[in-house]
Parts: structure tokens; sequence; C-alpha cells
């Protein structure tokens, strides 16, 4: 639409000026919440305490720039919240990956009982996130830590491997659909000739098609990542004490509502909270556009 | 082995053998079977599960004991609940609200502002509204709780302090239901806005070039041309927003925790929640909060089945693109 603009409609003078700026203006405006909230979390990282937007110091006179909020990454136990997180957001991106992109192929190549079913059973649970479902999950993760031997211990309840796995399956759904519409672009005449070449389908799978969708991959794995990483809800339903937190937990347990909360250290931990996601943000704008967007590209 | 098998058959021109059909089978179950596992422990079972419990009046002080069954009573109870009204009244204005005015309304304005202004900047300005959804929810609810905060700390109230307003409450106290919808509906609206934008920009520009040149103003083209041409996408939002809205109720949580007060901004996804999972009251009623969230995963299914109908799901299903069977 901004392409073409005739002369005449421009106005002149002002009132040009005016008509192009109005939707910059608009949209500035409509961002501004979240532009405040990036810079009060930034200015209060560094300052003893703020008043609105401005850093103030115990008196309340304007400047106390400080790096006292930093302390807390003398802690060892803030390493390990970080490490628990990585961990989730890692075991997100292998988890998700690998068992999407496996489905994903199937979904997109073979022609199996159920394939309909499945194709339904991903697009629904896309849309309707069974978060209703962890009351239940709460037993089921219950009884993997009571009853199953040798898994139960890393992936029951009240583990970091638990949580992970709660949280690839409740993502399953959209990277199957991704995974699938990347498999459903890419030709089929390299996996012809690998088949008639007698390769088994999962070779041709793992060493012909998948080195062709790896901006699908790539894609998927930020997302993941970013999701784990920033996961609040099923590690909070699942973990008890501050051994298997991640870091959202562990920063929830410093500004719940009941408690006098330290605001400018709450500021700092959220900033240590922001850095990966920060750095995907510079560096990945196009493929996150295309990601949150869940690939809705007409046909399924 | 079957499938190559197959295609040898297929290039000779003869039917592929049924045991290299049931071979080829199998080889797409073992791709499916790790999805097949994970989608059946944990949506499947917990699914029949969460039926089964919400059947039970299992509760803190018979956690340890064998279940045991109360059939319907827990439903009764829900429905007769003295807050069930408020409840649900607060559940239909949430979703009402949100959607209408964020997850679509301010999405359609701002696929609409984005489309006719510089494509750099307008790329800027979408990947903008991306940081409330990749943002952690801890940090978002953190931000949003420090703009509504008293004097001399809150960033509402220093702005309207600079204009010299004398009253400046907590926010959260005097306008719950205000930061509820905003909160919720800037994540919301960079969905529909990512969607919008691509049905717009694929909108043939000759359409637009010959409404100008027969005079049309901008509001006449969008009324007139853009709006109808959304009319697919914009149903598609709407109803997937509606169901995400009808089961999201973390931001609520950390907001406000469904007051102030007693259940102000409760809306039925938090209940089910809070009465199974959040010690409430001292204790968790699981049979009775499962009750509530079966509730709500039994619309979730109705309401998909009849989306998926509605979206002629069959024949967007493409066949496989190679059908080797």
């Amino acid at each position: 639409m901004a392409t073409t603009t005739f002369e005449t409609e421009r106005g002149y003078g002002v009132r040009r000026v005016l008509r192009q700026a109005i939707p910059y203006v608009l949209l500035i405006i409509s961002i501004l919440p979240i532009v405040v909230g990036y810079a009060w979390v930034i200015i209060a990282t560094f300052s003893h305490r703020t008043q609105g937007l401005l850093p103030v110091d115990g008196e309340g006179n304007f400047g106390g720039f400080t790096l006292q909020n930093w302390t807390f990454l003398r802690d060892p136990e803030i390493w390990r919240v970080t490490l628990n997180t990585f961990g989730i957001a890692a075991g997100m991106v292998v988890g998700v990956g690998f068992v999407s992109t496996l489905a994903g192929y199937a979904l997109s190549r073979m022609n199996f009982a159920g394939r309909k079913g499945f194709l339904g059973l991903t697009l629904a649970l896309h849309a309707f996130r069974p978060e209703m479902l962890l009351i239940a999950i709460f037993f089921v993760l219950l009884f993997i830590k009571n009853n199953i031997p040798l898994i139960g211990k890393w992936f029951g309840f009240n583990t970091v491997g638990g949580v992970a796995l709660v949280m690839i399956s409740l993502d399953l759904p959209l990277g199957m659909w991704l995974m699938k519409g990347f498999f459903d672009n890419v030709t089929w005449d390299m996996e012809r000739s690998a088949l008639i070449d007698g390769a088994s389908r999962f070779r041709v799978w793992w060493e012909i098609i998948l080195p062709q969708i790896k901006p699908g991959i790539a894609a998927l794995a930020i997302f993941n990542f970013i999701s784990g990483w920033n996961a609040f809800l099923i590690p909070y339903t699942f973990t008890i004490g501050a051994k298997v937190s991640n870091l959202p937990v562990y920063l929830n347990r410093f500004s719940e509502d009941t408690s006098m909360v330290a605001w400018n250290q709450v500021a700092a931990v959220g900033l240590f909270s922001l850095i990966p996601v920060m750095i995907f943000f510079v560096f990945t704008q196009e493929a996150l556009l295309n990601i949150y967007g869940g690939g809705a590209k007409g046909g399924v | 082995m079957a499938q190559a098998v197959m295609v040898r058959e297929e290039l000779r021109g003869q039917e592929p053998s049924r045991w290299a059909r049931f071979r080829a089978t199998l080889g797409a179950w073992g791709f499916m079977s790790p999805a097949a596992v994970l989608v059946l422990v944990f949506f499947f079972i917990p699914a029949i599960l969460l039926l089964l419990l919400s059947m039970t009046d299992l509760a803190s002080h018979n956690f340890s004991d064998p279940w045991t069954f109360i059939g319907l009573e827990n439903y009764r109870r829900l429905f007769s609940d003295k807050f069930f009204p408020k409840i649900l009244a607060n559940t239909f204005r949430y979703v009402v609200l949100t959607l209408g005015f964020f997850n679509v309304g301010l999405a359609l304005v701002l696929a609409l502002l984005t489309t006719n202004i510089n494509r750099r900047a307008s790329f800027f300005f979408r990947v903008l509204w991306l940081l409330p959804r990749i943002t952690p929810s801890v940090v978002y609810i953190v931000m949003w709780r420090r703009f509504a905060q008293t004097p001399p700390h809150g960033i509402i109230n220093w702005f309207l302090g600079m204009f010299g307003a004398e009253h400046q409450p907590y926010w959260l106290n005097e306008t719950p239901w205000l930061f509820v919808v905003l909160v919720n509906g800037f994540v919301g609206a960079s969905f529909g806005m990512i969607i919008f934008t691509s049905a717009i920009e694929a909108i043939p520009k000759d359409l637009f070039t010959a409404a100008k040149v027969d005079g049309a103003s901008t509001w006449q083209i969008v009324r007139d041309i853009t709006l109808p041409l959304l009319r697919w996408p914009l149903l598609f939002v709407t109803t997937y927003q509606t169901l995400s809205l009808l089961v999201s109720f973390e931001y609520i949580f950390l907001l406000t925790q469904g007051g102030p007060g007693l259940f102000t901004t409760e809306v039925w996804s938090l209940t089910a929640y809070k009465r199974a999972l959040y010690t409430y009251f001292g204790s968790h009623a699981w049979g009775y909060g499962a009750a509530w969230g079966f509730i709500l995963v039994a619309i979730g299914i109705v309401a998909s089945y009849i989306y998926l109908r509605v979206f002629r799901f069959d024949e967007l299903v493409q066949e496989p693109k190679i059908d080797v069977l």
C-alpha cells in the first residue's frame, strides 16, 4: 500500500508532513509502554532506587548509580538456577527438534493410518494449549518418579528432566506443524534417487533431507530455546525448592506480592534473565517474526 | 527397504504388495513413535485422568488414600458455588475485551498502519511488538507492576505528577481489569498483527492503484478493499485467539492472583489451577479443581472440532507430497 501514493493525495506543505507523520506517531504511541518498561529495567538495574524513571539515591536526589544490585552474581545459587534454566532450554531445543522433524517428515511424506487425525490434533492443540491438563500431569509425573525405576529419578516429579519433558510435549504440536510445512517445500528428486538406490527411509531423512531444511530447524530451535528459557508456569507447578528452580521461578520468589520487594535487585536479576532473549532479538529478527506468526501459510 | 521396493514396483507399473505396504506403515510409525508416545503420555492419558479425578473427592487431607469416587458431586458443587456466576462473567469479560481491543482490534490497526509506511520502519515496529511475547512472563509483569505503583516509585504516577494530578493510587487495586486486559493484550496483539500484515501484503497492488486513480480516500480503501479481503484471516485469528484466551491465565496469575479482594479478576482457568495446584485457604482441592478444569477441556475439544470443520480442514489437508503407498 505504501508504494504508490500520488502527488495530489499527499497534499502540500504542512498537510503533507502531517499526513505522512500520523502513522508513525500512532505506532510510537502504541509501543510506548513496552519501551518505557524496558527502559525502567535497565535504569533500575544500575541505580539505588528509582522514582518513576529517574534513578535516585537513598535520600531521593538524582543520581545514585551503583553496581550493588549485581552482587547476586556471587551467590552460587543463581548459577545453579541458571544451569537448570539452560538445561530446560537446551532440552527443549533437542527434544522438540528431534521429535518434530521425525514426525514432520512422516506427516509430510508418508500416507499412514491416522495421519489426518494426527494433523487435526496438531492444529487443535496448537490453538488450545492444554494447560488445564497440568492438574493431571502432576499425577503422571508422580507416577514416573515413584514407579519407573531408572528414568523416574531424572524425569519424575520435582526434577529438571521432568519439567523439560512436559514442556517438550506441550510444544510438539507447533513443532510438528512447522516441520511438516518445511518438508512439504522440499522437492522429491533427491529422496527418490536415494530410495531407488536402496537407502532406508531413515538414512534418507538423516543424510539428505535434514540438511535441506536447516533454516527451518534453526528457526524452530530459536523459538524453543526462548520458550524454554522463559518458562514459568510449568517449572513453577512441578518443582519445589530452589535446587530445581529455573530463573523465572527463582525471580518470582523475590518479587511476589506478599513481601517487601527489592525492586532494583529484582530488575537486575530480570535483566540477567533477559540476556539470551536480547541476543536472539538483535540477531534473528526475521526468523522470530516468521516463527511467531505460527508459520500459517494456507494449506496444512 | 520396503519403500524402495515399492518405488521400484511403481516404476514398473505394479501395485505395491500388501506386505510392502504393511512394512511401509511400520516405517512411518517408526518415525512417528517418539511424538506418538509423548502425545499419549502427556495429552491423552492426562485428559482421561482429569475426567476421573473430577469424579473423586481428592484433596490435601486424603491425598495418600486410595481415590474415592463421588460421581458428579464436584460438578454439582461447581454450578452451585457462590462465586460461579462471577467467575463465569469474569471469563467472558476477559476474553471479549482482550480479543476485541487488542488481539484482533489493535492487531488489525497495527497491521494497517505498518503496511502504510516505509518498509524498513514497518519491520522495526513489528519486531518491537514481539518484545512482550519473548520477555519472560515474570519480568514482564514486574515491569507492569512498576507502572502501577504508588508514588514516588510508580511510573504512571510519576508522569501524572508531572502534570500536577492529585489522585495517584495503586492502579492495580484501582483499575485491575484495565491492567489485566492491557497486559494480555500487548502479548496477544503480535500474533494477529503478523498474520494480518502478511495477508495485506498479499493483496495485489493494482487494486489499490485503481482505487486511488478513481479518487478513493484511505478510509474508503480500507473499508471497501482491505477489510473484505481480510475476512478469512480475521475469522482465523478471532477463533484461534478466543480458544487461546479461554485457557490462558499465567499473566493474570502473576499480576493479580485473581484479586484484588475476592475473585475480582478470577477467570475460569485460573480457578481450576488454583484450587487444584495452589494452596487455597490452606489445602489443595484436587477433585474439585479437576472438575473446573475438565469442563474447559471439554469445551476446548468441542470448539476445536467445530473450528476444524469451519476451516474445512478435510479439504485443506493435502495428500502427502510423495505418496509412495
